[in-house]
């Protein structure tokens, strides 16, 4: 603006920004105005204005992620709803519920029973860790904590039938019981595996598949049999 | 033109220099002259067959060989685990079949050793150890009416430390036994201590079905199978060795090594079950005398149960 207005100041008769490089503003001229930028209201962002809102909703939200979350492992289909927002409470919530109820298990000396908590604990977290690795390695295409968060909501259907068996567990602990454990306990893990490597499979190279599927059996496997060989006192 | 004729020489050695610096790249030269024209394609990275020579072996290895990366970086231990499902396949069949034309090294790792079937390997036979073994003291349970079943989780610790150290470091020794070997000029010619401890990995796979089959409480069984796990797997490993390393004493302790992780394993984690009592500590597994030792801690394990039933 400053610039047009020399310009019409300086050579008001020759054509338009002919001359330009040859102006120059006296000092007596005021050149002074107001820029001002039209700032609408602030659009409701997410990630910005949740400062405010009350704690109810803030809790909600995550719980209905969560919750959503759940859903989708229970009745896994190809979404991609788990991967793209990915969170580590549920993983954490499962591990730390399925840990504590493997406590209370027979020990007749220290460390003659069965898995301690922070056994629990690192066999989950540090299994994760490793398949995620193990996957990536192999030309994954997953980012590392969307791996973590698959792998950790698929315990959801063991922690379930951790809960089964203790209840099973309260009602006797003879044969029958011991075969129907057997079942839930094998039906939840292949549910694991199934709902795991659907989520998956999809990001792996398709000639190393199964190097990448059989870590993720394993993983299951192991925890299966923590949760069946689950002796109370 | 004149001015054109004159630059043409010059292009023309500059493309000659680059040519003989890199005979396999491929070239198009915009010249008339056909003789110029070279379209040299380099060969291709296909997988080898089986079954061809080490000649062929060696000349792909030498195009394998990418830019050394760092040691921190991601695509360093990538480099690792560049193998396909058919490929770690072949090599566990390699792995159970000694044949003595066959070096494992040269014939199924073919410069590319990878860590996938070590570490997965070693994983398998931890937990197989550990469940199987916790398994074979089931059928105890049926004799004696005091029999308490735990799952003994602590022995998973104990099968993950022995087995990856075994897996580990034993290859670790061997490798800087041959490199000092070479290093005194005795023979050329080594194995990468990756390679070293991929024959391990892959060897250690007759052991899993070996552990498995234990639970079948026949003494004799056992024992045989320990046999010829133990046989199959070492006669792997010696096979490796014997070109590089002609000498029997090294050979002897390589299976003699292979063959005592074996009957360790088998000791300690499928013993007699000291039924209810504490577990005993595995100096006494080990030493074979664990039907004798396990009646005194029984009396207390009996006492102690009797006292905690009646609180």
């Amino acid at each position: 603006m400053a610039a047009a207005e020399g310009s019409g100041v300086g050579g008001a008769a020759k054509p338009l920004f002919a001359g330009l490089s040859d102006v120059s503003i006296s000092e007596d001229i005021p050149v002074e105005g107001e820029i001002t930028v039209p700032v609408g209201s602030q659009s409701p962002d997410e990630d910005y204005s949740t400062l405010d809102e009350p704690v109810r909703d803030t809790i909600m939200r995550d719980l209905k992620a969560v919750g959503k979350k759940f859903v989708h492992v229970m009745y896994p289909k190809k979404s991609s709803a788990l991967l793209r927002d990915w969170d580590l409470w549920g993983p954490l919530v499962l591990c730390v519920s399925l840990a504590l109820m493997l406590q209370d298990g027979s020990a007749d000396s220290k460390d003659d029973g069965g898995p301690q908590f922070a056994e629990v604990f690192v066999i989950i977290w540090f299994g994760a860790v490793v398949i995620t690795l193990n996957s990536k390695l192999l030309g994954g295409t997953i980012s590392f904590f969307q791996s973590l968060c698959v792998l950790g909501y698929c315990v959801l259907p063991l922690t379930v039938a951790m809960l089964v068996c203790r209840l099973v567990l309260l009602a006797g602990s003879g044969t029958v019981s011991f075969i129907v454990r057997l079942i839930v306990v094998i039906a939840m893990f292949g549910w694991s595996t199934l709902a795991s490597t659907a989520f998956l499979a999809d990001s792996q190279p398709p000639n190393r598949k199964a190097l990448v599927v059989y870590p993720i059996f394993l993983f299951y496997f192991v925890i299966s049999w923590m949760i069946l060989t689950f002796t109370p006192q | 033109m004149a001015a054109s004729d004159e630059l043409r020489f010059p292009e023309f050695e500059e493309a000659a220099e680059l040519l003989a610096a890199a005979p396999g790249a491929t070239t198009a030269s915009a010249s008339e002259r056909p003789s110029h024209t070279a379209l040299d394609v380099g060969p291709g990275y296909e997988e080898a067959e089986p079954g061809e020579d080490a000649d062929n072996a060696e000349l792909l290895g030498g195009q394998k060989q990418k830019q050394p990366r760092s040691f921190w970086t991601f695509e360093y231990y990538q480099a690792f685990f560049d193998v396909d499902t058919h490929q770690v396949l072949d090599r566990i069949k390699g792995s159970v079949t000694p044949l003595p034309g066959r070096n494992f090294v040269r014939h199924h790792l073919r410069n590319n050793p990878d860590l996938y079937g070590p570490f997965w390997i070693c994983a398998t036979l931890v937990f197989a150890l550990a469940i199987s073994g916790n398994l074979s003291h089931l059928p105890e349970k049926r004799a004696s009416p005091s029999f308490h079943y735990s799952p003994q989780f602590h022995k998973v610790t104990i099968a993950a430390t022995v087995v990856y150290c075994y897996a580990w470091l034993v290859p670790l020794a061997l490798w800087g036994y041959l490199r000092w070997r070479q290093g005194s000029g005795a023979r050329a010619g080594t194995y990468s201590f990756l390679e070293t401890v991929c024959v391990y990995g892959y060897s250690l796979f007759t052991y899993i079905p070996a552990a498995v089959l234990w639970l079948i409480p026949a003494a004799w069984l056992q024992w045989l199978l320990l046999a010829v796990a133990a046989l199959l797997s070492a006669s792997v490993l010696a096979l490796t060795f014997w070109p590089l390393v002609r000498a029997l004493a090294l050979l002897a302790a390589v299976v003699a090594l292979h063959a005592l992780l074996a009957v360790c394993c088998k000791l300690y984690f499928f013993q007699r079950p000291p039924s209810a009592g504490p577990a005993p500590s595995p100096l006494h597994a080990t030493l074979g005398t664990e039907p004798h030792r396990s009646r005194a801690p029984q009396h207390f394990a009996n006492l102690s149960q009797a006292a905690s039933s009646r609180q």
